[in-house]
């Protein structure tokens, strides 16, 4: 499953979600405790923005036992990426063809 | 793979002209100039009018968001699941014009979602290095 670019911009959008990611990219597999802890946040709250990133293909959880563990999915960015790529290319190839457009407006 | 710019999403491609900005602002407004450089189109570089762009892997919805005379075009841009805005600006220099053109990968609830977080969007890019090199 690939969430579309705008979904996961809107995910990362979000300071809180942006966070939890950020410290989940940076170190590894941690429980919906330990997320909760420094974040000045409920819970609940980081419990439903976990969701959300989870709905955004940028993280995936696992139950073991009480705890709930989440972690970041870096391929969960590609559709970022993807887009970048394709409008690199797309514009650079523009730009070839308008200045073949302004080079024959000469004549 | 490449990182995006460190403190937004965009695409920017800039290039110099041996052409006045005059002739370049035909190129990128008359809808027949357009067609040949980009795709079929009813642009009009009218403030706040729609317009489809279309080609052959689909259409992009836009709508004009800003119109300088051989200054500045700006329009926001709709497809593949993203819209964001493209912004066309022209610079005289001593031997022609200077062509940029931007594409911000913002919606405008998000742009300001990352003015007020810019610091940290900094910081985000800067930390998703690490993820990022385990992308194939």
């Amino acid at each position: 499953m690939r969430a579309e670019p705008n979904t996961v911009l809107k995910s990362l959008s979000d300071p809180t979600r942006r966070a939890l990611f950020e410290r989940l990219s940076r170190e590894g597999e941690l429980t919906v405790h330990a997320l909760t802890a420094p974040s000045g946040v409920s819970q609940p709250a980081v419990s439903k923005h976990l969701h959300g990133l989870k709905a955004a293909g940028l993280v995936r959880d696992r139950r073991d036992g009480r705890e709930t563990y989440y972690r970041a999915m870096p391929d969960g960015l590609t559709p970022l990426f993807d887009w970048l790529k394709f409008y690199s290319t797309f514009w650079q190839s523009r730009f070839d063809r308008l200045g073949d457009l302004l080079k024959r407006m000469d004549q | 793979m490449s990182m995006p710019a460190a403190d937004s999403l965009s695409v920017v491609v800039e290039r110099e002209f041996p052409y006045p900005a005059e002739k370049i602002w035909r190129a990128l407004t008359q809808p027949h100039l357009i067609q040949e450089w980009l795709m079929q189109n009813d642009f009009k570089p009218v403030l706040d009018h729609r317009f489809n762009l279309r080609a052959d892997w689909g259409a992009v919805d836009c709508r004009v968001v800003a119109v300088e005379p051989h200054k500045t075009l700006s329009y926001t841009w709709a497809a593949y699941g993203l819209e964001s805005v493209v912004t066309w600006t022209l610079a005289p220099t001593s031997t022609g014009t200077h062509l940029r053109m931007e594409q911000s990968g913002f919606r405008q609830d998000q742009q300001q979602a990352y003015r007020g977080a810019k610091g940290g969007w900094q910081k985000f890019f800067a930390g998703l290095e690490k993820v990022v090199g385990g992308l194939s």
